[in-house]
């Protein structure tokens, strides 16, 4: 697989973009698109007669509608495909308002249990996002049609937000704190403090008492995962089981997570942040199949 | 009247404050900051009271610690649960004290008390930042406007705007959101008052029915000298008038005082 | 379907949940509620279906704590509870 990283990193996560080499274009019946703007990333996924054909993903931004404008030109990139070409677009996520191209809007729950069902197979039964400013917890069944869910908008515990902000008051680059997390002798006791800013204070207070920085960025993760573990003990876990979102890519709170879990999540070669978008893209499919896209006239 | 002299000491999580204590009077008061050593914040305090009220150590009798200080037994003699030292200290200076809160730096209470003044229901947020002091410090880092000017400022808005972040570090975005739309600085500050006035009004509201023309609420803690956040919470909680103590952050300090010398058995 | 709405904090767990499988769409508990924060959306495990369900508003989800209570809606008597023929609301608080 191809996969062509932009290493730009606007404020620390990286952008990508990609390809499938094995999808062409010529032979496709319905092309269409779901972009899902998060208040932290943004992503847009083209897909072509169910199957995904680009992505790409990238920061958000200041959240006018160029961020999604900006993610899909990101994913057309290289291709040859152009805009036009698209016979439907879903928005999704926090910004889908924001969304110009979008023939409609799907919330977010529904697109990412969707497009997790395409991404990781239909054995998957529970799906943890983990995203900038939230983290959902849902249950679907073999279609990727939710049967429970529950998030935490809140507060910054647990998303990718209160991890930069530890992140940065440790001055770790973001994408190196997971493995700096286990570069360490023993596993140190979790922080107590759930919020972020008293967890700041704890980890001032840890440091001048002789913790060094990696056994600190271990205890804030651990306690991280124990409150995303509470969140989706919430709803039951059925196997099987997987993660989405940005702090997917987060091994620091990830891999302590399903330590404490003791369930194999699944894998997936896909960038496991474009599920919502992918879902989104979907649901256009669907809809443009049925008949029901732009024209609204039967096909 | 017993006429002993005793101590209480307070530890904060930003401040320890020690108030001495003779008859009815608080005599001498040290604050000082916590830091990160609670025996060293302690001994300082001490020593900033004794010096403040001309005496001795040997002229305390009896030493009471609150808050974070529990657990320093050396030079404390009774330790006394911080809700108690809370209601004690309110009652001490306002004695139809009905509802009792205390917002602190990293921490907010509320008790409801009995018409003799025990506690008869509490509530606490030790948890999180929203929910105390910590939010409008961090606020007003975001607005570059000094902690001291803020209450003001929000008292000079007449355009109230709902903000709908709860947490501290999501509002801080939503903030700096609200100042490149050029929302005039002052709407903004008032709206970071309302929305804290809320969350404490919930907290209150959960030890007990409000709305009687018997409630006598005082409030205490380093916020209640924070005249936006006042303004605020006497709007959420519909009333014309809260009790504010002149020294707002010595309260539980002089309850733990008092206790001590009750409770001593010398 | 279940759907999970509302938070948990330090000062407790707030969630209304509403079983989408029972829900008929008679829209009373929109009516009823008397802080507003009920309404008729799309449900999440069948977004394409044209039928509403009651969700609970957007910007009303992390505030249940507060503005129930403000409501006056009480444990144990809660209007939208009483008002769903088809028990498909439940609080945890």
């Amino acid at each position: 697989m191809n996969r062509n990283y932009d290493n730009q990193e606007f404020w620390r996560w990286t952008e990508s973009r990609w390809e499938n080499p094995t999808v062409s274009l010529e032979d496709a019946n319905h092309i269409t698109s779901g972009i899902d703007v998060g208040s932290v990333s943004s992503q847009a996924v083209v897909v072509a007669d169910g199957q995904i054909y680009c992505y790409g993903n990238m920061r958000t931004g200041s959240n006018s509608p160029d961020s999604a404008r900006n993610a899909l030109r990101h994913a057309l990139e290289g291709t040859g495909l152009t805009e036009d070409r698209i016979e439907y677009c879903i928005g999704t996520g926090y910004g889908r308002v924001n969304v110009p191209m979008a023939d409609r809007t799907i919330t977010e729950i529904a697109c990412h249990a969707r497009g997790a069902n395409l991404i990781y197979g239909n054995d998957l039964r529970t799906v943890l996002d983990v995203g900038g400013q939230d983290c959902k917890a849902i249950r679907c069944n073999e279609k990727g049609k939710v049967t429970n869910f529950l998030m935490n908008d809140k507060c910054a515990a647990g998303t990718g937000r209160g991890m930069e902000v530890m992140a940065d008051m440790l001055s770790v680059p973001i994408t190196d704190l997971g493995e700096r997390s286990f570069d360490i002798e023993k596993e140190p006791r979790p922080v107590s403090s759930t919020c972020v800013v008293y967890a700041k204070t704890e980890a001032t207070g840890l440091l001048r008492s002789g913790w060094d920085v990696n056994e600190v960025l271990a205890g804030y993760c651990s306690a991280m995962a124990e409150r995303i573990f509470s969140l989706i003990q919430r709803i039951g876990v059925e196997e099987r089981f997987a993660i989405t979102g940005g702090m997917a890519k987060n091994r620091g709170v990830i891999d302590r997570l399903v330590r404490i879990m003791d369930i194999e999540p699944m894998t997936t070669e896909w960038d496991p942040q474009i599920a919502g978008a992918a879902g989104a893209a979907l649901f256009a499919h669907t809809l443009v199949e049925k008949g029901k896209g732009r024209d609204g006239e039967g096909k | 009247m017993d006429q002993r002299i005793t101590a209480g000491i307070d530890c904060g999580s930003k401040t320890t404050k020690c108030v001495i204590v003779e008859g009815n009077d608080p005599i001498g008061i040290g604050l000082t900051s916590s830091g990160f050593d609670i025996k060293e914040a302690i001994n300082r305090s001490l020593n900033d009271a004794l010096c403040a009220s001309n005496m001795d150590r040997e002229c305390i009798e009896r030493i009471g610690v609150t808050g974070a200080g529990a657990g320093n037994t050396e030079i404390v003699d009774i330790e006394i649960n911080e809700i108690r030292a809370m209601g004690r200290g309110a009652v001490h200076f306002f004695p139809g004290a009905t509802t009792v809160v205390d917002v602190g730096a990293e921490m907010a209470r509320t008790a409801r008390l009995s018409k003799n003044g025990n506690v008869e229901d509490f509530a606490m947020n030790e948890k999180c930042a929203a929910g105390a002091g910590a939010f409008i410090e961090a606020m007003s880092r975001a607005l570059g406007v000094p902690l001291e000017d803020m209450g003001e400022l929000a008292n000079q808005s007449n355009n109230p705007i709902p903000m709908n972040a709860q947490c501290v570090i999501f509002a801080e975005s939503e903030v700096v959101g609200q100042i490149h739309a050029n929302t005039p600085v002052k709407d903004i500050c008032r709206a970071i008052h309302d929305a804290m006035a809320s969350r404490i009004a919930s907290m209150i509201r959960r030890v007990g029915p409000m709305g009687t023309s018997d409630d006598d609420i005082v409030v205490m803690g380093g916020v209640a000298l924070n005249t936006g956040f006042i303004e605020a919470l006497k709007r959420e909680l519909m009333v014309e008038r809260l009790r504010i103590p002149r020294h707002p952050l010595i309260v539980p300090a002089v309850g733990a005082a008092l206790i001590a010398r009750e409770e001593g058995s010398d | 379907m279940i759907a999970n709405y509302g938070y948990s904090d330090a000062s407790g767990e707030y969630l209304i949940t509403i079983d989408t499988d029972r829900c008929d769409g008679c829209g009373l508990c929109k009516e009823v509620c008397p802080a507003g924060v009920m309404e008729l959306g799309d449900d999440e495990s069948d977004p394409l279906n044209e039928v509403k369900v009651a969700i609970v508003l957007e910007g009303q989800r992390n505030r249940i704590g507060h503005t129930c209570k403000l409501a006056g809606c009480k444990p144990g008597k809660e209007r939208c509870i009483e008002a769903c023929a088809q028990g498909a609301i439940e609080h945890s608080f």
